[in-house]
């Protein structure tokens, strides 16, 4: 039975959930509001039009180059998605089609991993990292935070491939597939919108790390989460500036979140939709 | 410590010395600072250094002032060596220096000119007569007043007021209709917040932090007193929601005419006659940091940001170099000609406030000057005291008491907890924490 | 379909990943021990020595420890139980037919890729402060005190600040299983005379109890770590208001730089994490398979 939605409930739901969306979305964006004022607008009270000037990401700009901690911030998302991909699409694969009965043990010990604080471990790591030479490099980085992020990346991957149907595989395989042509051709085309996921999230959670980042890295190293720490809480109020620097912090992600939220909603499922 | 460890260690820092010979050329500074205005002035400014010293480059990690001493206190503890300039605080440097951490900044260029460092500053950098960190900018605390108001209630505040004085005026001045609070303070928790305001208060209450045992002192009668009145006046006369706030709020608040005095770091004199940013700039008056009747005692707050030289450094000589250029006498000149006489470093250098161009450029200068050179940061109490330190007591567990006292001050100005409840709190996390550090040592 | 080669085959594709995170555990976690029996403090180095229990017992004896608990746990169930409700109400809303759906959904789900310490500045300075947030000109436009978020409510400051950063996360899980629901079960349900209550309580309810859990277990995991969003802010106060237990290892060993109280305080951390996850898993665990 098909019904039509009446106009009436589309224009209320319509209008609700413009207003709910504004409201979350609120604080964003008057930070970028705020990114476009002159300092002394910035604290005159509530104000929603900016004179448009650009002063303050220039000020901010030249007060610390904004594109070698962006490129960090790049190589150091991907690079470390990529590993975590590599290591874990293996692991999510055997557990997923060849389970045992500590399948699901292992997994929750896996995400159990992610509890302990970081700043408990902050010396072992320090002293580890400067030991090796793996102080202020994109590679130790790398590594550190593919660690942090596998036991998500592996359970994501885990739930995503148990959702594609064994029967598929068993057909495959009274065909005469080999193992290789099985997974080349009947389970990577399946699995590549999981993957894909995946990625997208492990990107932002790589991004978003705020702690490892500046404790391990100087100045090579160094990405967006180190470049804002020049900037918080100054001697002297720079909202603008402020703002300006927070606004290039994020809209990188902010923007590849935007473009890919399709692809990263059906990551976020968790399997959760059956 | 595992003996292997230690070996680890010793072998790290016999390697920092052995490479520290290597020659000057294509050098790269690692330099870590805080990002306040005048660091960042600074770093904007070393065209001059790089013309002079071609070999060398400059790269800078500026960092907000926590996450800055979290790194570099880790980083020079694990004789890391990433850094080969560090921005540190007075606290750090006697405290540091007493590790080895440190280089000492003997030998430095003939133009230097070590004598004109202003004395106060230069005695609160070394140790047993050893400089181990060059100052950059310093400061000392006073009150800060709005001359207009003043007048207008008919209060006048004395070069050298008590604090009954400012009581007096707070009460005066203060008219909440028009939300004109009569007196500003700091109240955010934190060491170098609320505690440093406290702990110079306290000083000119006759209080000290410990006694020459280390038992803590906050069941003295004088911190009673000290926390009692500042709990009235910030209640009676303070702005609202004053527990959060800072030197950077109040800063503002005072700057848009909302307070009539304003007790804090004389480096915000500068701020607050700068027509620019400053509604109330050409109605601002200055006196010395007050004390009680009887007790004479102006609080001795003295802090510098500095630029030290960690032992860890492999690039000692081109360290050294640059710490020479950006605390010299020229330095100054190169500031003052970039950006005018106001906006040079203060409170470093007995010369800068014997430039006419500088005194008259900068109403403020004689205060700050007299300010920190009063401040006794070898003796900040009246009473016997084993430590030293002015606004802050430099031993290393300090950071970890200050802020923890700091928090149940603010609890207490915020109404969350009585002003006897909160010395009790204090006295006992203070007790504990020294019990564990092992004192009496 | 388990034949002898494909098990080993899967052995080999687990073994880095289980190798890895092993290392990953094992490593940081034996040192964390080892340093929770010493002496060990950082500004100190030349005198470390065997400590025992002490660190452990120091730690527990901390005045802030129970309502650091306390506040870890208030933090947690509390920005849950905000995620939850206002994320299936959020998702009911999204889910209906309305113009400019994509946009909408982009709006609500940016919080999410935001950085926590930019979070934290946002809400502090432009939205919370009392003097210039907006907050604040709300109240004096309605003619109210300005309330001081920080000072007079620091734990349910950081509670929405936390709240707004994984709405998006439990919209969207919400949303997409919202998405699955059966349409011909709902309108066979309004054809018997269900209301919209009853629907949502028989129907789409048990629908979302698999995504519920999701969103519990895996917010649960971050949530518990929580320590940006404080140090920004309230730095766990006034008193310990706001103090929770990541916020109080951190206190240990970034102010005290006390690298034996801080790794006792891991210790304890981690094993009170794993109670936690422990009852989680026996209480929704079943939802997952």
């Amino acid at each position: 039975m098909a019904r039509v939605a009446s106009t009436r409930a589309k224009v209320g739901y319509t209008v609700a959930a413009w207003i709910v969306a504004l409201v979350i979305f609120f604080p964003i964006l008057y930070t970028i509001i705020t990114s476009l004022k002159t300092e002394q607008e910035a604290i005159a009270g509530f104000n929603l039009i900016p004179s448009f000037t650009l002063s303050s990401f220039e000020a901010v700009q030249s007060q610390n180059n904004y594109w070698r901690p962006f490129t960090n911030s790049v190589i150091l998302a991907v690079g470390s998605t990529l590993l975590a991909l590599v290591v874990a699409i293996p692991a999510a694969w055997a557990m997923a089609f060849s389970p045992t009965k500590n399948t699901r043990g292992i997994l929750m010990w896996m995400l159990s991993t992610k509890m302990m604080p970081a700043v408990a471990v902050l010396v072992p790591i320090y002293l580890i990292f400067l030991r090796t030479g793996l102080m202020d490099t994109r590679i130790g980085l790398t590594v550190m935070l593919m660690l942090i992020n596998l036991p998500i990346v592996v359970w994501m991957l885990y739930t995503y491939f148990r959702e594609i149907p064994g029967e598929i595989l068993e057909a495959a395989r009274m065909d005469g597939a080999s193992l290789r042509d099985e997974i080349l051709y009947v389970l990577t085309p399946m699995a590549v919108p999981g993957i894909a996921s995946t990625m997208l999230l492990n990107v932002i959670l790589a991004w978003n790390e705020a702690f490892w980042t500046i404790q391990l890295t100087t100045t090579n190293a160094a990405p967006l989460s180190a470049f804002i720490a020049s900037f918080s809480s100054p001697q002297g109020l720079f909202w603008a500036k402020l703002s300006a620097a927070s606004v290039m912090a994020i809209a990188p992600i902010l923007i590849m979140g935007w473009f890919s939220q399709k692809q990263l909603v059906r990551g976020l499922t968790f399997g959760a939709v059956k | 410590m595992s003996s292997t460890f230690r070996a680890l260690l010793g072998a790290t820092a016999l390697c920092a010395v052995g490479s520290a010979a290597v020659a000057q050329d294509n050098t790269t500074l690692t330099i870590a600072t805080v990002n306040n205005g005048d660091m960042i002035r600074m770093q904007s400014l070393t065209a001059d250094f790089t013309e002079k010293n071609p070999g060398i480059t400059l790269e800078w990690v500026t960092l907000e002032e926590n996450i800055l001493r979290e790194r570099v206190t880790t980083d020079i503890a694990t004789n890391g060596g990433q850094y080969d300039v560090l921005t540190i605080g007075t606290y750090e440097v006697p405290i540091w220096a007493r590790q080895d951490w440190l280089s000492p900044l003997t030998d430095l260029p003939e133009d230097y000119d070590v004598d004109d460092l202003v004395p106060a500053v230069r005695e609160a950098l070394s140790v047993d007569g050893t400089l181990y960190a060059a100052p950059f900018y310093a400061e000392s605390a006073m009150v800060m007043y709005r001359t207009d108001l003043a007048e207008a209630a008919g209060v006048t505040i004395p070069d050298n007021p008590t604090w009954t004085d400012i009581k007096t005026a707070a009460e005066a001045m203060t008219d909440k209709d028009n939300e004109v609070y009569g007196i500003c303070l700091r109240g955010k928790p934190g060491w170098g917040e609320n505690m440093a305001f406290l702990t110079a208060m306290a000083n000119s209450y006759g209080a000290r932090w410990f006694d020459t045992e280390w038992t803590p002192q906050f069941d003295s009668p004088e911190w009673q007193e000290t926390l009692t009145d500042y709990l009235t006046l910030m209640n009676e006369y303070g702005p609202p929601g004053a527990s959060s706030n800072g030197f950077n709020e109040n800063l503002s608040l005072f700057q848009q005419g909302k307070c009539g005095m304003w007790i804090d770091a004389t480096v915000a004199a500068s701020f607050v006659t700068d027509p620019e940013d400053s509604t109330v700039a050409d109605s601002v008056g200055f006196a010395q940091f007050p004390n009680k009747e009887g007790v004479d005692n102006h609080g001795n707050w003295l802090w510098a940001w500095n630029l030290a030289i960690p032992a860890s450094s492999q690039k000692q000589d081109a360290a050294k170099t640059f710490v020479a250029w950006a605390t010299s006498k020229d330095y100054t000149n190169i500031v003052a000609e970039a950006e005018g006489w106001r906006a040079a470093p203060p409170g470093t250098r007995t010369s800068l406030y014997e430039n006419a161009e500088y005194q008259e450029a900068a109403p403020f200068a004689a205060q700050t000057l007299e300010a920190i050179n009063a401040a006794n940061t070898q003796k900040a109490s009246v009473q016997d005291i084993p430590y030293t330190g002015g606004q802050f007591v430099a031993i290393p567990e300090f950071q970890g008491i200050g802020t923890a006292v700091g928090q149940t001050f603010s609890a207490a100005l915020a109404g969350q907890m009585s002003a006897e409840d909160a010395l009790a709190a204090a006295q006992s996390t203070t007790a504990r924490e020294m019990a564990r550090a092992g004192y009496p040592k | 379909m388990a034949t002898r080669q494909t098990q080993g085959l899967a052995r080999l594709m687990r073994a880095p990943a289980i190798i890895l995170l092993l290392i990953w555990m094992i490593v940081p976690l034996g040192m964390t021990l080892y340093y929770s029996f010493l002496n060990y403090n950082l500004l100190n180095p030349a005198s470390v020595s065997w400590a025992g229990w002490f660190n452990y017992q120091y730690f527990y004896t901390d005045p802030a420890f129970f309502a650091a608990i306390r506040n870890t746990l208030v933090l947690v169930l509390g920005v849950l139980t905000i995620t939850v409700v206002l994320g299936i109400a959020i998702a009911l809303l999204i889910d209906k037919p309305i113009w400019g759906q994509g946009m909408v959904r982009i709006l609500i789900i940016s919080p999410f890729f935001v950085m926590p310490p930019v979070a934290a500045l946002i809400w502090k300075n432009m939205i919370m402060h009392p003097s210039y947030g907006v907050f604040a000109d709300i109240a004096r436009a309605i003619g109210v005190q300005p309330v001081d978020w920080f000072a007079q409510y620091p734990l349910t400051s950081i509670i929405i600040i936390v709240a707004w950063q994984w709405l998006p996360f439990a919209t969207l899980i919400l949303l997409t299983a919202l998405q699955s629901l059966d349409g011909e079960q709902m309108e066979a349900a309004e054809m018997d005379g269900a209301g919209p209550v009853s629907r949502f309580i028989h129907l789409t309810l048990p629908h979302l109890a698999r995504a519920i859990t999701v969103v519990v277990l895996i917010q649960t995991i971050f949530l518990l770590g929580i320590y940006a969003e404080i140090l920004v802010t309230t730095n766990g106060g006034p008193g310990n208001a706001s103090t929770n237990l990541t916020y109080l290892i951190y206190r240990a060993a970034r102010l005290n730089f006390d690298i034996g109280g801080a790794a006792a305080g891991g210790i304890i951390a981690v094993i009170l994490a794993n109670i936690v996850a422990f009852f989680l898993m026996r209480a929704v665990g079943k939802n997952l398979d």
